[in-house]
């Protein structure tokens, strides 16, 4: 059927065009050796010989710095783990806000519901880069934060939270704390509020019911919130650039520096297909968690 | 069941989490109309920094750049997105379809650093095999289209999903052609998805800086990119002006489409309702069940 030809070729060609083959050419660069300024990388082939030159230094390169450094002590191994360790705090901090959020919007009357539900969403709507730009304003040694503390008179002088991990933690979870409540709040919107009623008629304690009932069956909305704001975190770019300064960089804005301020594109290369590698394995867990949730029969109602 | 303290901690952790949400709006509001440059007192309210905006020649070629980036990259984000929801819903099988779900879905996970060097690496590529083409409003399209179609594949393919495909066989029983059952039945269904995919499509591509940051050429910048640039030098009440533009019309926007969307859910009970009476009355007088469902025009069956 040519029909189906069509509707299935288009988009593979432009999927294997613009996806597949940008993909290939970034594995290939993090194989070669770097180059001059006017050809930043080397062939794999090498033109005389025919030789095949898979360099893996690339990689090697960036857990050990020269010939006898310790392994893992380079600054490159640093910003991987430093972009893994606020996508992780990140995350936690909008569980602890949005869950609670997410339970007292999905408890809420069913009237006022779809205007709580869009308040939510109408920050995401407008630009990501000025919200995370405003709190460089609201955070900043004489801003608003600061100017209210010394008024108030809690602090007798301006406190440093720009450029620290105060104001990068505030940026990330701000941005991402919807992507934690849409989830959770989808969950719990669904939960059978008869099995909270018949564990009190039981006896249980409000605590208890929540802890034993009501947190066990989210947990499919837990896993999708914290991988809906652990992965993108990540890979941060723009808020550990406003908001960050030079201890706080990430994995992100390294790729970027060796790219267009070292120009070695095989480095550039080979950081951003280990970015790939560091976002797949949890991803990797999610989806067998997802997939065993998906199997329990926890919808028999 | 509530107890005391669960409204009223609850009423609380609300209102602190939509302070939370809605304070940098605020405080762009709220200081844009500032006198001076000063960023924390508010010291009598002036439009000069609308003036500066309306000025900035920066700004105002970036703001048309990024509306006919984002207004192209989003149609054909919403056309592509289209094909591939049909292609994951309607074709089960077929030679590479693992693949080809799996390329569909990886831009939603995939680092916008990485998207980004990646198809600059390509492009630079073929710039140097082909001439073509030249670093700047294309290839912006071209990155902004790879996003865009993800998130668009995903809004259909769960509009498409719930399309109930035994009126396109009827339609086809009937003698219709695929492409008048596609034009007249399927693509009728569909067509709110298409705007919300759409929009959601613009919307990342009038917001993304990291992919234009990589693929923009010399002396092309989106309006992201110069907010950016702007950004990382310091405060700059303009952007402030620029922000409070935006949260306008995005609030304007919002409540409006909520409003028709209403009205055309209101509109769609009524119908049913009609027809839910012709039906009855048919049935009273003397008709079968069955004709009573065909008369009511295939509203209530769906």
């Amino acid at each position: 059927m040519p029909g189906r030809r069509f509707v299935i070729g288009v988009p593979y060609f432009w999927l294997i065009l613009f996806f597949l083959l940008p993909f290939l050419i970034l594995l290939y660069i993090s194989f070669v050796d770097m180059g001059n300024d006017i050809h930043p990388f080397k062939s794999l082939w090498d033109a005389q010989t025919g030789e095949l030159k898979l360099k893996y230094a690339n990689y090697s390169s960036l857990f050990r710095s020269g010939e006898d450094g310790e392994l893992f002590e380079t600054m490159y191994v640093e910003a991987y783990l430093r972009s893994l360790w606020y996508a992780l705090c990140t995350a936690v901090l909008c569980l602890l806000m949005g869950y609670p959020f997410a339970y007292f919007l999905a408890r809420s009357a069913p009237s006022v519901r779809p205007a709580l539900l869009m308040m939510v969403m109408l920050p995401f709507w407008t630009s990501f880069l000025l919200r995370v730009y405003a709190w460089k304003g609201i955070l900043a040694d004489q801003g608003v934060l600061n100017q209210g503390l010394m008024f108030l008179g809690l602090s007798a002088e301006p406190i440093q939270l720009l450029y620290t991990d105060v104001s990068m933690l505030v940026g990330m979870s701000y941005v991402y704390l919807p992507f934690m409540v849409l989830p959770l709040y989808a969950n719990l919107v669904k939960l059978d509020v008869r099995l909270l009623e018949a564990a009190r008629d039981l006896g249980a304690s409000p605590w208890t019911v929540f802890w034993l009932i009501t947190v066990p069956l989210s947990r499919a909305g837990i896993i999708a919130g914290f991988m809906l704001v652990f992965i993108p975190c990540v890979g941060e770019f723009v808020i550990p650039s406003l908001l960050g300064g030079p201890e706080n960089l990430m994995i992100g804005r390294v790729v970027w520096d060796e790219m267009f301020i070292s120009n070695n594109w095989p480095r550039a290369t080979a950081l951003a297909v280990l970015m790939i590698a560091v976002i797949v394995i949890p991803l990797a867990i999610y989806y067998y968690y997802f997939n065993g949730a998906a199997a329990e029969p926890e919808n028999e109602s | 069941m509530k107890t005391f303290l669960e409204k009223h901690f609850g009423k609380l952790w609300m209102g602190l989490g939509y302070l939370f949400l809605y304070l940098p709006l605020i405080f762009m509001i709220v200081f844009s109309f500032n006198g001076t440059r000063q960023d924390a007192v508010f010291t009598g309210f002036s439009l000069r920094w609308y003036e500066a905006l309306a000025q900035d020649t920066k700004i105002v070629n970036g703001f048309w750049l990024s509306l006919q980036v984002a207004a192209i990259s989003g149609l054909v984000s919403a056309t592509l997105g289209m094909f591939c929801a049909f292609v994951l819903v309607r074709y089960r099988r077929f030679p590479g379809r693992t693949i080809f779900s799996g390329m569909v879905n990886a831009p939603l996970v995939m680092p916008e650093v990485v998207i980004g060097l990646s198809l600059l690496l390509m492009m630079v590529g073929a710039q140097k095999f082909l001439g073509w083409p030249q670093r700047g409003m294309l290839t912006i399209i071209f990155g902004h289209t790879l996003l865009g179609m993800a998130y668009a594949t995903v809004v259909i393919q769960s509009r498409l999903l719930e399309v109930n495909r035994s009126i396109e066989e009827a339609a086809m029983d009937l003698g219709a052609l695929p492409h008048q059952v596609f034009f007249l039945i399927t693509l009728p269904n569909i067509y709110q998805s298409l705007l919300a995919a759409f929009l959601l499509a613009f919307t990342l591509s009038f917001d993304d800086v990291v992919i234009a940051e990589f693929l923009s050429g010399p002396g092309v910048n989106t309006l992201p990119q110069v907010i950016f640039g702007y950004a990382r030098r310091g405060i700059n009440p303009t952007i402030y002006a620029a922000a409070t533009l935006l949260i306008t019309t995005v609030t304007v926007a919002i409540i409006g489409y909520s409003i028709w969307v209403a009205r055309q859910a209101r509109q769609r009970r009524r119908e049913i309702a009609a027809a839910a009476r012709a039906g009855l009355k048919a049935l009273r007088r003397g008709a079968s069940p069955e004709a009573m469902l065909a008369g009511s025009g295939g509203v209530i069956g769906q």
